[in-house]
């Protein structure tokens, strides 16, 4: 608190012991609950092929579940798999995303508030709207079960949200940046492309990832549109471990141990700016 | 003069580099987007389906036979000569508003302590965002597995306090309040996170300005705090309904793709339609395209209401 000269008995930041202990007692109950399903698929997946049924034991602990999914099951190619469609979707995303981000956050254009509403739109597409007519013209065009045609899906989602979540974090960058460049000569491509997109960069590496772990984790398209279990994505193969006839849940708390360490180590590092950039490009709109 | 003309020049040259710059997106939108979306309001005028549309069987190809009936689908599913509209209207509705209630009341709470100076306050903030780390479909997994009837943890926990196992997932209440918990436990940390966010843009001067004039703390949180917040929950708000009504992964994995059950929200329901039994496409679409206009009304009047909200303050 700067400012505060005036001291007062118990001022802002000060408060009593039991609404210390209450303050603590609440803090501590709510991270243990956000804790604790993380930690138990730890723990069960530690305890080999049946330890998931018994549940409260601390007995039988081994590596099994995970050399099982890695040496027996298709695991590895799977992941690839969600790698390679994720990165695709992503990158075309930003790549494409990244000039009309720009070109509705500095410029005035005819056209230019039906885009920025198309964008928000967009978002409020549920899949099922999509998915049939996506379905049928894949498969016109002999793309179902590819990489592709997945990629062209996950498109049409992380293109409208990566031009909306730039355009907020080209708002947040001064204009000033921009005269400078015009007095300098630059056109406005050359503004956007030599100054703004730049100090961009941490904009660009948040938009990303956030495109990249939405398309990471989509079930609906991938389960109807990869047929072979060679183009399984992650979210589609952990469904084979536990089907209607299978319950190889010690498998699958492996397999979500390994999903869920590289990209929340990740997900660490971004999540400060995650939101700053969802919720400026929603309060400028 | 000459700045008039250089005005107008600047104006020009913009209106063309912006349509340049945007024209690659307007493209991928239109192909992508705007051609299967009038594809999809086409296929709910029709009586398409698995067994008459275009396909090709080996080396045969079969023309689709499917034929224009106008407003039938529409009429079938609003009158609820179709069955299911309502009810699972109804239920969606439901989890949208509990996942969205919950989601921000809990998320707000959780903001408003962490905004104090309290100890290990980095600790508490990386613990309570781990849900958000956990990608949907594992963490979905993970609780179906906590939720199992006879080797779930938390059933272990009710009868080691003496209780009755639970069947979590089995009778339709019970599988409504378990999606519930499990689609609010991962979303508060996005909802806390926006909302410290939105906390700590609020001047501290005006917290100082409002006790020295005496304001007790429940006034400075309903004069100084929700008032100052509401530009992010504006956009949080907003972004929750969207996401908690078109929240495919968590009902459809959690529940399972089985047979026809209560706990079904529109979206899954709709994919149920298009990949299961008989494919029913049109009916699929026409539920689609309903989804779509609701969120589309709603926000719309959402908006207008912050606008009107913004202008009368």
């Amino acid at each position: 608190m700067s400012g505060t000269t005036t001291p007062s008995p118990r001022g802002r930041g000060q408060r009593s012991r039991g609404a210390s202990v209450a303050l603590h007692t609440a803090l501590v109950i709510a991270s243990l609950i956000a804790l604790f399903p993380v930690l138990f698929i730890v723990f069960v997946s530690l305890r080999g092929r049946d330890g998931w049924q018994e549940p409260t034991k601390f007995t039988g602990f081994d590596l099994s579940n995970y050399t099982h999914i890695l040496g027996e099951t298709k695991f590895l190619t799977w992941f690839g798999n969600s790698v390679v469609v994720a990165l695709g979707a992503t990158v075309v995303g930003v790549l494409i995303a990244a000039t009309a981000g720009y070109a509705v956050s500095r410029m005035r254009f005819p056209g230019q508030r039906p885009l920025m509403w198309t964008f928000l739109v967009v978002q409020m597409f549920p899949m099922a709207v999509l998915i049939v007519p996506l379905y049928t013209i894949l498969g016109r065009l002999e793309l179902l079960d590819t990489h592709a045609g997945l990629i062209l899906t996950y498109c049409s989602v992380s293109v409208p949200f990566c031009a909306w979540m730039l355009k907020g974090y080209f708002d947040s960058i001064p204009a000033e940046i921009d005269e400078a460049g015009r007095v300098d000569g630059l056109t406005p491509f050359g503004t956007f492309w030599r100054l703004i997109l730049p100090l961009a960069r941490p904009g660009l590496a948040v938009t990303g990832f956030y495109s990249f772990i939405t398309a990471w984790g989509e079930v609906a398209f991938a389960s109807q549109f990869m047929s072979s279990e060679e183009h399984y994505t992650l979210a589609v193969g952990l469904q084979t471990f536990v089907g209607q006839q299978k319950a190889e849940w010690g498998l699958m708390t492996a397999a979500a141990v390994l999903i869920t360490v590289p990209a929340g180590l990740v997900f660490f590092v971004a999540q400060r700016h995650l939101v700053a950039g969802l919720t400026a490009g929603g309060t400028k709109g | 003069m000459a700045t008039v003309v250089t005005k107008v020049r600047r104006s020009f040259g913009t209106h063309w580099y912006a349509w340049a710059m945007v024209l690659p997106v307007v493209i991928v939108l239109a192909v992508l987007v705007g051609y299967p979306l009038g594809r999809g309001i086409y296929l709910s005028f029709t009586d398409a389906n698995e067994a008459n549309v275009a396909r090709t069987i080996g080396v045969n190809h079969i023309a689709a036979t499917y034929e224009f009936v106008g407003l039938d689908n529409y009429w079938k599913v609003l009158s609820g000569q179709e069955g299911h509209f309502y009810s699972r209207l109804t239920w969606t509705v439901v989890w949208t508003v509990a996942c969205v209630f919950l989601h921000y009341s809990i998320g707000l709470g959780l903001a408003l302590l962490l905004n104090r100076k309290v100890r290990f306050r980095a600790l508490y903030r990386v613990l309570l965002i781990l849900p958000w780390a956990v990608p949907a479909f594992v963490a979905t997994f993970s609780w179906r597995l906590m939720f199992n009837e006879k080797y779930g943890v938390l059933n272990a926990f009710l009868t080691g306090m003496g209780l009755d196992p639970v069947d979590w997932l089995g009778d339709s209440t019970l599988q409504k309040l378990s999606a519930v918990a499990v689609n609010v436990w991962l979303g508060v940390p996005f909802m806390m996170v926006a909302i410290l966010g939105g906390l700590q843009a609020i001047p501290a001067e005006l917290h100082e300005a409002a006790e020295m004039d005496g304001a007790s703390p429940w006034q400075r949180f309903r004069h100084v705090t929700l008032p100052g917040l509401r530009p992010v929950s504006g956009t949080v708000i907003l972004l929750g309904v969207i996401w908690s009504f078109n929240m495919f992964q968590v009902i459809y994995l959690l529940i399972g793709q089985g047979a026809s059950s209560e706990s079904e929200i529109l979206v899954t329901y709709a994919y149920r339609l298009a990949f299961q039994g008989v494919r029913d496409y049109a009916g699929s679409a026409t539920y689609g395209i309903l989804i779509l206009s609701l969120l589309l009304v709603f926000a719309t009047f959402y908006r207008r209401m912050l606008a009107r909200q913004e202008a009368a303050r």
